[in-house]
């Protein structure tokens, strides 16, 4: 089986890739939810066709891959926007008024916890702690942490990035 | 590096790397964790080492969380021991040219809490500082967590040797057995019991040791601060603790929401490797061990021991019943010993001062020392490491110097979604892993939130419902079903549609979710509704008597007013409102302009007014 299993062809440029992450690994199905890390870490979503070489390459059916990229929150079974938002939603960072920005970011922008903006620019998620309450609420703007949020300053990081993307759209 | 082989070796390892430590005449520490990082301490990490490039007789370290995260990013010099706050790269240069090279005392960048006109300059003055006790913390600030050298010189791995050198198995078991170390993890079930119990189970196979920082409680990074500022302690523990249990291989379970405890702890082991502590035949023993680390996958309910297992061998993470001990059949349903971050990184200092000295810390019953994160509206938000049997009012007037910005306290939340919320009557109680529970709610893992008067307490119990709803794995119906229909109630009672029944309801749902569940999570999940409606009854009957909400937080039960008589007309709340709901009062002059009114019909309480005014004139009730 093993023999089979290693000799599976790598057919396309998403096969290689995934091939290149597996280095890392022994390739059995204790490695599946790190390998599935470094998939969402490299695509930001996790891709059906990597799936599915994940599912040959490790021998576990692609249902249990499924099941575990449902249960576990770090992966996303969509792809996901060109700029990734995670609001804090911690103990601390609750008291000190996240949801309010939770709110306003909801009625100003239209953009839902968990969800992607329409326009695929946004991704805007909830983390539960992040382990830096001094500065709560935080959000993380593209792995940037921002402490301190208050709901102006929030909405002006939302503006920002439209601003920007817009500045780019132009050159473009 | 050739690999340290035997005792004597280490030894000189050590003094070598003390002498070299020694040499420097000067130590600059800056908190390069990830509260610090996050305000900046990697802009003023790169000052530093423009600046210092010439300079090699000044040792500079991006040490661990120093804990006093509130007015970070923090900087210690040393050895005159001066502490400068909320340091920016502009400040470097003159740190530099006149603390690091003159001695000298910056006096502006000292700290000043309040307006009393008091100053600290030293790190033992600062009363945040001088309440506390560090034990598992008391490197954190002296060490690079990158160089294992400065573990070693601060006599790090002293106690592996002793443990395997002078030291049989069992005299390393019953050292800590005698210590009555409680794992630090929330359960606070003695570890050394659980080592024997581990030890003795099925002889015949493999025995795992396993490090649990899946640190999912939100507001607590205990474990996080451990680490990323001390990692090399937690290795040491865990391969003691497989000297005692018998332990064949080890993994550390890590939250991937901690990139930067990761990176400081796959460095550590690397090192470790190196030097001949982890790998085949340990300083030349005979004893082969090696950790793995395995990343979380962001599930609360995979710090749940049963959980955590089945999530390390790459499945879904659901727990199992209890009656099954995770000692006995754990990982692959082999024995293993799993405890937590803060409890491993305990073991040397026991191995190495003995049960004695540990059972001198602390009350008789939670002997040592606790980790807590100190959050939410207090003063001085940070981490702290206090003897077990402070009272909560010491911990939270003294060292976190109460509430922030003068306000009334209304609560303190223990133990994260597990626990629950004391009110002021029970400040006085002592800190320790029995009587928290006995005053109805429990030590966990040590996040301690921090509610003042202007907190709902309905609203939290229903945050962190809604927290275990997402959480929990769904397996069994109580937990999963029982939650949903708490939540249900809660929401209800902050939009304002409480009914009469809802808090004897909630009582009993709770009762029966507690009763029935099949793990931890269910078991402890209803204690913050069941201790809020035990200290806080009023509040809830407010909201569905009166729809009042006393904290002013619970969104459909209340308005947003202009106090006129504070108002000065300066109009920054109608720039922000995005709803134009605030609006001039024709002919009513004030000091910046006319005086404005907010249009409740219009208004959306988003709060974005009373963040921007200045002279506080915008209330919610």
């Amino acid at each position: 089986m093993q023999a089979v299993l290693t000799s599976t062809p790598v057919r396309t440029e998403m096969e290689k890739e995934i091939e290149a992450l597996l280095a890392d690994y022994d390739k059995t199905p204790e490695d599946l939810i790190m390998v599935l890390q470094d998939i969402q870490g490299k695509y930001n979503w996790l891709p059906r066709e990597a799936l599915e070489y994940v599912s040959r390459r490790l021998d576990v059916p692609l249902a249990q891959i499924y099941h575990i990229g449902t249960f576990y929150k770090a992966f996303s079974l969509e792809p996901r926007g060109k700029h990734i938002l995670h609001l804090c939603m911690g103990t601390a960072c609750h008291v000190r008024g996240a949801m309010r920005i939770a709110e306003e970011y909801e009625r100003q922008f239209g953009l839902k916890l968990g969800k992607t903006s329409k326009d695929g620019m946004i991704t805007f998620e909830r983390v539960n702690c992040l382990g830096a309450c001094a500065i709560g609420p935080i959000i993380v703007v593209d792995g940037e942490y921002k402490g301190d949020m208050t709901v102006n300053r929030a909405n002006a990081i939302i503006k920002r990035l439209r601003r920007e993307d817009a500045g780019e759209a132009d050159d473009a | 590096m050739p690999k340290i082989t035997s005792a004597e070796q280490l030894k000189s390892h050590q003094q070598k790397a003390k002498q070299e430590l020694d040499n420097y005449p000067v130590m600059v520490s800056l908190c390069h964790g990830t509260a610090c990082c996050a305000i900046g301490a990697r802009e003023v990490a790169a000052a530093f080492e423009k600046e210092l490039a010439a300079k090699q007789s000044v040792k500079f370290i991006k040490s661990g969380c120093h804990g006093f995260c509130e007015v970070g990013p923090l900087v210690v010099v040393r050895p005159i021991g001066v502490v400068y706050q909320r340091v920016k790269p502009s400040d470097v240069p003159e740190i530099v040219e006149r603390s690091v090279r003159k001695g000298e005392i910056i006096d502006r960048l000292l700290y000043r809490p309040g307006d009393n006109g008091k100053v600290y300059a030293k790190e033992d003055e600062i009363p945040f500082y001088a309440k506390q006790s560090k034990v598992v913390l008391a490197q954190n600030s002296h060490i690079d967590p990158f160089s294992i050298d400065d573990y070693l010189a601060s006599g790090g791995y002293s106690a592996l040797a002793k443990a395997l050198f002078e030291m049989t198995p069992d005299g390393v078991l019953k050292e800590v057995m005698d210590a009555k170390l409680r794992g630090r993890g929330g359960g606070g079930f003695e570890a050394g019991w659980k080592w024997k119990f581990c030890k003795e189970a099925h002889p015949d196979l493999p025995h795992h040791i396993v490090c649990n920082a899946d640190e999912g409680d939100p507001g607590a990074f205990m474990d996080e601060s451990i680490l990323e500022g001390n990692p090399h302690s937690v290795i040491e523990g865990m391969i003691i603790g497989a000297i005692a249990v018998g332990g064949a291989d080890g993994f550390i379970y890590i939250r991937n929401e901690y990139p930067l405890a990761l990176r400081t702890f796959h460095h550590a082991l690397k090192q470790a490797r190196e030097y001949g502590f982890l790998g085949e035949n340990i300083l030349g023993s005979g004893m082969s061990f090696d950790i793995k680390i395995s990343r979380g996958g962001g599930a609360f309910i995979c710090g749940e021991s049963s959980a955590l297992f089945r999530s390390l061998e790459g499945k879904v993470g659901e727990p199992r019943a209890k009656y099954i001990h995770s000692v006995e059949r754990g990982y692959h349903d082999e024995p293993t010993n799993l405890n937590n971050v803060e409890t491993w990184a305990n073991v040397p200092q026991i191995i190495n001062r003995g049960a004695a000295w540990f059972t001198s810390l602390g009350t008789p019953d939670s002997p040592g020392t606790k980790v807590f994160s100190l959050v939410g509206k207090i003063e001085n938000t940070g981490l702290i490491e206090v003897p077990m049997g402070i009272t909560l009012r010491e911990i939270i007037f003294d060292i976190g110097g109460g509430i922030k910005g003068g306000r009334a306290f209304k609560a303190v939340q223990t133990g994260g979604p597990s626990g629950g919320c004391l009110p002021e009557s029970c400040l006085d109680l002592p800190v320790d892993f029995d009587k928290l529970t006995e005053a109805g709610s429990m030590m966990g893992s040590g996040g301690m939130i921090v509610m003042d008067d202007q907190t709902c307490v309905v609203d939290v119990a229903r945050y962190f419902i809604d927290f275990l709803i997402e959480e929990s794995c769904g397996k069994c119906l109580p937990c999963r079903e029982g939650l949903r229909q708490m939540s249900v109630i809660l929401h209800r009672i902050c939009d304002g549609k409480g009914l009469p029944d809802d808090v004897d309801d909630l009582e009993k749902l709770g009762r029966t979710i507690i009763d029935c569940s099949l793990c931890a999570l269910g078991g402890s999940a209803p204690n913050p509704v069941l201790s809020t409606i035990k200290h806080f009854r009023d509040e809830y009957l407010a909201h569905i008597n009166e729809k009042k909400c006393p904290g002013g937080i619970c969104t459909a039960l209340i308005e947003y007013f202009i106090v006129a008589d504070l108002c000065n007309g300066c109009s920054t709340c109608e720039k922000v409102c995005p709803s134009d709901a605030i609006h001039p009062v024709v002919g009513q002059k004030r000091e910046k302009g006319e005086l404005r009114i907010i249009d409740t019909a219009k208004c959306v309480k988003c709060g974005a007014c009373i963040e921007v005014c200045p002279t506080d004139a915008i209330i919610r009730k």
